[in-house]
């Protein structure tokens, strides 16, 4: 008989959601700071807002939304012991959060090619209320985008976890929490669309 | 020794959902899923209508997509009170932080 293994998973799952928390408050800072600059610039928000591909910023969405459902399936499945199933689920998972990313980084490739960046000479010549705008836009989708980076760490991770049996029917709290922190990162984007993408 | 006999009672059970109305199936989640995208395709309507339509999708939409993800997707539906309230109340503290911001932008 193998030793008592301690184990509390609610405790791991209250100890996930403290750490959202902080995120919650960090990405809220922003949220209230971009809410003040809009009600400042509303004209220069509104001009800010054309620039952006609104396109893109839905596809992403659909995109993001859609690797939510896979991670909360992945989960059902586990819970079911069909490993294969989850595997399949992770996978498609990995893949539409790099697509993500490929789609963001033409996006921004684009405004780098128009002379969008931080610091640019071009950016330097705009109204204050549109360098703000793109302050904001840099920082936030990027801080976003770091997070879908991470995420997909972790994800990949919990991909080869149920890959090993580290995660089974019995003990997958690993792969729930991971599920948790891809969640986060989706309501945050569900946020941003609208702030940005659509503010024109 | 009954620790280890709940043990093993855990173990025959595991191929059958311990707390059937706990886990929830695909077909749930689906829903949900298709739900946030009605309502994507809401707010990016409203969006094109007007600026006071687009403000109004913001505040409507946007929250309640946010809600779905919380409750459905990262189960808080099938979590007990605690979690609730640590969301509740970090959701409460930035509020105050955003009615103290606006309330001196207002008197200035």
């Amino acid at each position: 008989m193998s030793e008592h293994v301690h184990r509390d998973d609610f405790g791991a799952r209250l100890g996930m959601w403290l750490f959202l928390v902080t995120e919650i408050v960090l990405f809220g800072g922003l949220f209230i700071g971009y809410s003040y600059m809009r009600y400042k610039y509303p004209m220069e928000f509104h001009h800010g807002g054309a620039e952006l591909n609104a396109t893109l910023g839905v596809i992403n969405t659909v995109v993001l939304l859609t690797s939510s459902l896979t991670v909360v399936l992945a989960i059902v499945a586990i819970q079911r012991a069909e490993k294969k199933r989850a595997m399949a689920f992770l996978g498609t998972t990995l893949a539409l959060g790099l697509t993500f990313l490929v789609i963001k980084s033409f996006e921004w490739a684009a405004k780098f090619h128009h002379g969008l960046y931080p610091n640019a000479p071009h950016l330097a010549t705009l109204p204050p209320g549109e360098q703000v705008f793109f302050g904001l836009y840099f920082t936030m989708t990027g801080l976003h985008g770091l997070h879908v980076i991470v995420g997909l760490s972790l994800l990949s991770v919990m991909l080869w976890w149920v890959a090993t049996d580290r995660i089974r029917a019995d003990r997958y709290i690993h792969l729930e929490n991971s599920g948790l922190y891809w969640h986060l990162v989706d309501v945050i984007w569900i946020f941003l669309l609208p702030l940005f993408y659509l503010a024109a | 020794m009954s620790e280890h006999a709940e043990h093993s009672a855990d173990l025959n059970t595991v191929e059958q959902p311990e707390h059937p109305a706990e886990h929830p199936g695909y077909g749930t989640f689906i829903k949900v899923w298709v739900a946030l995208l009605i309502l994507t395709a809401g707010l990016v309507g409203m969006s094109h209508v007007s600026q006071t339509y687009a403000v109004w999708g913001l505040l409507t939409m946007t929250p309640l997509k946010a809600g779905l993800v919380f409750y459905f997707f990262m189960h808080l539906k099938y979590e007990g009170p605690l979690l609730k309230i640590v969301i509740l109340v970090t959701l409460g503290t930035l509020l105050i932080f955003f009615a103290l911001l606006f309330s001196d932008v207002a008197f200035h």
